[in-house]
């Protein structure tokens, strides 16, 4: 097992370097100039500006001078927003993004779990059709759309009541989370409700489900035992990418909802140029998707005994 | 049939006690979910905002608003952006400022003088800094100073190029004491210009023009302005806190000199987005002061009942034509048959359709101040009529003097903003159908295109031009061949002659007439085509006085706001 985690891990450090050196490279070829604004500068200012942020060295000496800041865990500073280290916006910023993430993946496993089994129970009867259509419903559905729609909402609620029942936008309570939460985690919850719908419908029909029924089992053990625990494999699977993909890219929810998080900055950075802060939120993600695998995979191991076998 | 029967009711017994079970599960995750969301809200609360007592909170005199973006940093020396420019107009102020109705008011100078040579401001005594240091001329010197220094890296820099010797240093030609700025004492600065500039009045309320305290900037070791404690201020509110990305909160400054400005005790910017449709959301709740408004939100205002306004937001937009040799667009006929198959009403009225935006005729907009009136009243732009006949002989004789049967696609070089976008399908429709012109639209982002405008990688493009200050030159010397932000390199002798006579006359009708002349050069010689002149739709909380939104300056400006209940 140990061997196990300790391989993953080399394999991660190599697959976050790949990474590092693919942003360095892609965005000091992509079109456009971090350093142009509005106003046109002088060359002697434009120089100086360079030579802050080192874009006056060969692009090979930048390499290894941004190579070993990072070994170091210095980010560097951002381009737009002079006085600070991007260190410092990921510190500020990622923890809000990774509520809302955690929030909302939470959200999608539990609702994909309980309405998965739930169609998978009343297959083909009247909650399986009701539930499935929402589920289409929430899978092509995008989610500045739902935002929208779901922020109307909250302001008609708002106005019905003449109190503020759920605040419209910001971010600091209870009551700030919610929706934005469940709109983020919406599209990933009907997916995981589809997944496990199918999962399920699987082991409804396998032999040893048979056998437990022909033992005289309990119903309510059968299910709890044999099919939800045997079902929840496939969901526990992508439960791990889907909580980084959620996690970077809640900027449409962020943005409608006026939340601090990290994902605004990294679409500002991108539009910008701002190259420390594309590369040090780059990085960062990618890092933090290779971590969540390699979280699923031991915790696979844990579900699964058979896997750990292996 | 009796097994299928029997397989049917333990089915439906199957189900009740596996659903039984669900909703047991259901019942925990609900549980566990609340306790998490409870502990998340206890984390939260160190990362969000203050959140706020709604748009407008009489117990405490506060008022909510929102910015279109975090501000990159407060260091005014070297801001350049909108949200930058609203808070320094609230929590600084230079040595003079705008007052309510947008004319230069006394500020940090209780008096001052401009003469041909250069200008001297006499500092207030009573004029403070928040930690309750005096602001003096010093505080001025080394701001200005500090600006010019190419270690700084203002972008701003040029700005004080009417200052003697700026540009030299700049350009790191001499030191930065070399700067025709000085201190004669305390609370007298002398300036020394480099050539006369009798605009120098509404220059110095510019934010590069910010005073700077030696001492304080020293003991923050380069993160000045990065932070609400690692800034001074001398306006009428300071930053009190500043969570970033989230929220900032201004307070009244009690060491602020005057009483004329700062009649709320908080301000509190509780929301950074630029999602017009989630800010009239929020003022819809009750939860911000004021709101901009897109044309398709206006019926639902009307049926609101909203005291809707406008205003011209100062910005100009126009069809910039790339004028270095070897264009096509460098052909005076192209250019006048493409003016001549436009109109910007057309445009304006149905394309855009926003209904606070005016068709532009002229590089200078609409609000520009003349002689006693303004100066578009005193100094009429050629008057411009649509002529499709004329044009196709302009375009004819540009193919005979290029020596081409067909034109190449012309390259339209645009922002990604919808608005830009449908601007330039607009045109390329405009110029197949009117002139069989092909425009080929080069969609770019922000700095994509600024490098292509840089470079010059374009026939025609979609640009803008907002103020820096209050007086015709800031747009009046845009197209002066030595002006770096003339993207599309235009030069004439004699729109260099009238740019200099703007710069540097003395008297005010000759320094006005160059203007006229500039705005005639600009329309006979085609520099650009002028698009439209942007404005805002808004809509205020009635219980709001005094709010402006500005032209010039800041977009937003609280200074004299206050409140008032209006309730029966």
């Amino acid at each position: 097992m140990w061997i196990f985690i300790l391989k993953r891990l080399v394999q991660g450090i190599f697959t976050v370097w790949f990474i590092a050196t693919a942003t360095f490279f892609a965005m000091h070829n992509v079109p456009g100039d971090p350093l142009l604004n509005d106003r046109a500068t002088t060359d002697a200012i434009r120089a100086n500006l360079e030579a802050k942020y080192g874009l006056d060295k060969p692009v090979m000496t930048q390499y290894g001078i941004y190579l070993g800041n990072l070994l170091q865990g210095d980010l560097g500073i951002s381009f737009t927003q002079e006085n600070r280290e991007v260190n410092d916006i990921i510190r500020d910023h990622f923890p809000v993004s990774a509520i809302l993430g955690i929030l909302a993946v939470l959200f999608a496993a539990a609702g994909g779990v309980l309405w998965g089994a739930l169609t998978a129970i009343y297959r083909n009867r009247w909650p399986d059709y009701v539930i499935m259509f929402l589920v289409i419903l929430g899978i092509s559905v995008p989610s500045f759309v739902v935002a929208a729609i779901s922020q109307l909402f909250l302001v008609n609620v708002n106005e019905l009541f003449g109190v503020t029942v759920l605040p419209v936008a910001g971010w600091g309570t209870v009551l700030h989370m919610l929706v934005p939460a469940m709109v983020l985690g919406l599209g990933t919850m009907a997916y995981l409700t589809r997944l496990m719908r199918s999962s399920m419908l699987e082991i409804i029909s396998s032999d040893f489900v048979r056998t437990a029924k022909a033992k005289g089992v309990p119903p309510a053990r059968i299910f709890a035992k044999h099919q939800l625990r045997n079902a929840i494999l496939p969901v526990i699977t992508v439960l791990g990418p889907s909580i980084a993909a959620i996690t970077t890219g809640g900027f449409v929810v962020e943005l409608v909802f006026a939340i601090p998080g990290l994902g605004r900055y990294f679409v500002q950075a991108v539009q910008q140029l701002d190259y420390t802060v594309i590369m040090g939120t780059t990085v960062f993600y990618g890092a933090f998707l290779v971590f969540m695998v390699i979280v699923v995979d031991v915790l696979y191991g844990f579900i699964d005994p058979r896997v750990r076998m292996e | 049939m009796a097994t299928t029967g029997t397989t049917i009711d333990s089915d439906e017994s199957f189900a009740k006690s596996a659903g039984k079970q669900l909703a047991i599960y259901a019942l925990y995750t609900l549980i566990f979910l609340a306790v998490l969301i409870y502990v998340f809200s206890i984390v939260a609360g160190r990362t969000g905002g203050g959140a706020s007592g709604g748009a407008v909170d009489f117990a405490n005199n506060s008022i909510t608003i929102t910015l279109p973006q975090e501000p990159p940093q407060l260091d005014a020396g070297r801001s350049t952006d909108a949200s930058s420019f609203v808070v320094l107009a609230h929590v600084m102020e230079g040595l003079l400022a705008y007052d309510d109705n947008m004319q230069i008011m006394p500020g940090m100078a209780e008096r001052w003088e401009i003469r041909e040579d250069g200008a001297t401001f006499w500092i207030r005594e009573e004029a403070r800094w928040s930690n309750g240091d005096p602001v003096t001329a010093h505080d001025f010197e080394f701001s200005w100073k500090r600006n010019v220094d190419p270690d700084t890296a203002s972008e701003y820099a040029f700005i004080l190029y009417p200052i003697l010797n700026a540009e030299a240093v700049t350009q790191g030609d001499l030191p930065k004491e070399m700067l025709g700025v000085q201190a004669l004492d305390d609370r007298t600065l002398e300036v020394q210009f480099a050539q006369p500039t009798p605009y120098f009045d509404k220059l110095v309320a510019f934010n590069t023009f910010l005073p700077l305290q030696q001492e304080f900037f020293e003991s923050t070791n380069g993160r000045y302005g990065a932070d609400a404690d690692e800034m001074i201020y001398n306006g009428p509110y300071v930053v009190e806190e500043w969570v970033h990305g989230a929220s900032m909160l201004w307070r009244k400054n009690p060491s602020y000199w005057g009483d004329h400005k700062g009649f709320l005790d908080e301000i509190v910017t509780a929301y950074i987005t630029t999602d017009v449709n989630a800010k009239l959301n929020l003022f819809k709740d009750g939860q911000i002061v004021e709101t901009h408004l897109l044309a398709p939100m206006l019926p639902e205002a009307m049926e609101q009942r909203w005291q809707i306004d406008r205003v011209m937001d100062g910005t100009v937009f126009f069809l910039e034509f790339n004028h270095r040799e070897g264009r096509v667009t460098d052909n005076w006929n192209l250019r006048r048959a493409m003016q001549l198959a436009q109109n910007s009403d057309e445009l304006v009225y149905k394309v855009l359709k926003e209904a606070a935006y005016l068709p532009a005729v002229s590089l200078f907009p609409v609000w520009i101040q003349g002689l006693n009136g303004a100066f578009r009243s005193e100094y009429p732009p050629v008057e411009h009529k649509m002529n499709l006949e004329l044009a196709r002989e302009h375009l004819e004789m540009a193919k005979a003097e290029l020596g081409i049967e067909e034109f190449p696609p012309i390259v339209f070089l645009t922002g990604d903003t919808p608005i830009s976008i449908l601007s330039a399908e607009y045109y390329q429709e405009l110029y197949k159908q009117n002139l069989g012109l092909e425009i080929r639209i080069d969609v770019q982002n922000f700095k994509q295109r600024l490098a292509k405008m840089t470079s010059g990688d374009f026939d025609v493009v979609v640009a803008g031009w907002g103020p820096d200050y209050d007086d015709a030159l800031t747009f009046g010397d845009l197209f002066a061949s030595w002006n770096l932000n003339n993207r599309g390199r235009y030069s004439s002798p004699e729109m260099d002659a009238q740019v200099r006579i703007a710069q540097a006359e003395l008297d005010p009708e000759n320094r006005l007439d160059a203007f006229g002349e500039i705005q005639r050069i600009v329309y006979e010689d085609v520099v650009i085509i002028p698009m439209y002149e942007r404005g805002w739709s808004f809509v205020v909380d009635p219980r709001l006085k005094g709010f402006k939104r500005r032209s010039i300056g800041p977009e937003v400006d609280f200074n004299f706001a206050y409140i008032e209940d209006t309730e029966d």
